[in-house]
């Protein structure tokens, strides 16, 4: 008998364990869900998965009666947008600030700290002065998950860029780089990799500010109906929406390992880094 | 092609001195090798060279002139690792020195001028022996193969001084005999002044028209760091000069304490 942790499961007991938990969950759920029924028809805690279907379709299928919006692409669209201008900000602010920082002496005395302290602040705390600056509009909802995700990658970025050999960037100067040449063409290319994942590690705090922003104030968004129904207990509409929101973070995770890998076979051909 | 200058050169840091009292002329064109211990200074000799570091007395020339206190193109350098670019391919880790010089903003070609630039790489990876690899990643070559593509592309810039920073000293025995039977043809053809730092005593006198030995000739046991290195001998290994006399230098220096 082998060690248990020289115990290597082969491919089809590989997916056969990833998705036991999610069964076993599912008929927890299913039980649970039976159960409560069977005691009170009335209870709104744990509806059947079929009465969540139900309303899904009708969330995703029939146009509201007060707006005429398809309800779940509504909310799907606007958080999406957000989220997207949030991040793709944020990637840009980060690149050129952490590349300074980390490749710039001057920039790193003169900023380095600044960011440090930045990034300390909580940014749900900001939100409200956020509001007021910016008003309830998209701008203030964007500004936030800019806000809560830039100083990270800056971090990240600056800290990755000093990690870097000191002899490639000396290398480059002695191939005639300027500084400039060296940021584009050295510095750049090699972080791109550490930015995907990067964003991959802060899609979940994105959503997670995305959502509170959209609690507080909106009229659209996926945050927005989660703390809508909320006051109805509609739990049939709250839990698909959680799931949709998860499998929408879970298929950009994917994405971001699937981009990396088309854009930076150096950086995974053979996990050299 | 070029003649470096070492003019009374001492390399401090603080109390701790570093290198002392080099004075060197090293002639266009020679192939000189540095050995000496741990610690004596070989590679602080190189970055004053390299111009990572200033002289904290004294002058290093090149061609007679004093050079920018930062590496620049006309002194080439291969290191022991880390000397290609992870993200570029063979190919474009040499195009890049052409890249670099002939766009200022991109450095990127295009057209015309990138064909000319890739036919010009594409006759350096040649000679090192690449030929079959010009679209694989650094990642994908072995330690040798890396250092060979190192040393095309310090080539693409014809640089008038080649450091070389224990370039072989991360090789097996017979990778790093490849490529010795590489770097002196290319040396001779080059027509360059090759600087090589190395631990390898056999490597030093095999390659090198000239040797020198830097180490700490006088020794403080109270304070370890008082007294810097030095050249401790200085060997002519070219085929028609005299038979070098071992250790005249060092005796001079002892006659000197």
């Amino acid at each position: 008998m082998p060690r248990a942790m020289n115990v290597v499961p082969n491919r089809g007991s590989r997916l056969l364990l990833a998705l036991l938990p999610f069964l076993l969950i599912a008929l927890i759920y299913v039980v649970g869900s039976a159960q409560r029924r069977a005691d009170n028809p009335e209870d709104k805690l744990l509806p059947p998965v079929a009465e969540m279907f139900s309303t899904s379709k009708r969330l995703a299928t029939e146009p509201d009666r007060r707006s005429g919006d398809y309800v779940l692409w509504a909310d799907t669209a606007a958080s999406l947008q957000r989220l997207a201008l949030g991040l793709g900000i944020a990637a840009v602010v980060g690149l050129a600030l952490g590349l300074a920082i980390g490749l710039l002496p001057l920039a790193g005395a003169g900023f380095g700290t600044l960011v440090a302290v930045l990034s300390m602040i909580p940014p749900m705390a900001v939100l409200p002065i956020l509001f007021i600056v910016f008003g309830l509009g998209e701008l203030s909802k964007v500004v936030l998950i800019v806000i809560g995700v830039t100083p990270t990658l800056v971090r990240d970025l600056s800290l990755e860029v000093q990690s870097m050999p000191r002899e490639q960037l000396i290398k480059a100067q002695t191939l005639g780089a300027s500084t400039w040449q060296v940021a584009i063409r050295v510095v750049l290319p090699q972080i791109m990799p550490r930015l995907i994942k990067c964003l991959r590690l802060m899609i979940g705090p994105a959503f997670l500010f995305l959502i509170s922003a959209e609690a507080i104030a909106s009229d659209v968004g996926l945050g927005y109906r989660i703390f809508l129904v909320r006051r109805y207990l509609s739990m049939d509409v709250i839990l698909p929406y959680v799931a949709w929101i998860t499998l929408l973070a879970f298929v950009f995770d994917l994405a971001l390992v699937w981009i990396g890998r088309r854009a930076f076979p150096w950086a995974y051909d053979g996990g050299a880094r | 092609m070029s003649t470096l200058s070492f003019r009374n050169v001492w390399v401090e840091y603080g109390n701790q001195v570093v290198l002392e009292r080099i004075n060197l002329e090293i002639a266009s064109g020679t192939f000189l090798s540095i050995v000496g211990p741990s610690g004596a200074g070989k590679s602080t000799f190189l970055r004053l060279i390299l111009g990572q570091e200033r002289p904290s007395q004294g002058a290093v020339l090149l061609d007679g002139q004093p050079f920018p206190a930062e590496p620049g193109p006309d002194r080439g350098i291969v290191f022991q690792r880390y000397s290609v670019f992870p993200h570029l391919t063979v190919l474009g880790n040499v195009l890049l020195g052409y890249e670099l010089a002939a766009s200022p903003f991109t450095a990127r070609l295009f057209g015309t001028a990138r064909k000319a630039a890739v036919e010009k790489s594409r006759a350096l990876i040649e000679a090192v022996g690449l030929g079959p690899h010009c679209d694989k990643y650094p990642s994908a070559l072995s330690g040798g193969m890396q250092q060979r593509l190192a040393i095309a592309q310090a080539l693409a810039k014809q640089p008038r001084v080649l450091l070389l920073d224990e370039p072989f000293g991360a090789l097996d025995p017979g990778t790093r005999a490849q490529m010795h039977a590489l770097i002196k043809p290319l040396w001779r053809e080059h027509q360059m002044t090759i600087v090589m730092v190395t631990h390898d005593i056999k490597e030093a006198f095999g390659l090198a028209t000239r040797l020198i030995a830097l180490d700490r000739p006088r020794k403080d046991p109270q304070a370890p760091e008082r007294f810097g290195a030095r050249i401790t001998y200085d060997l002519d290994l070219t085929r028609d000069s005299p038979v070098p006399v071992l250790g005249f230098i060092r005796a001079s220096v002892q006659a000197a304490q």
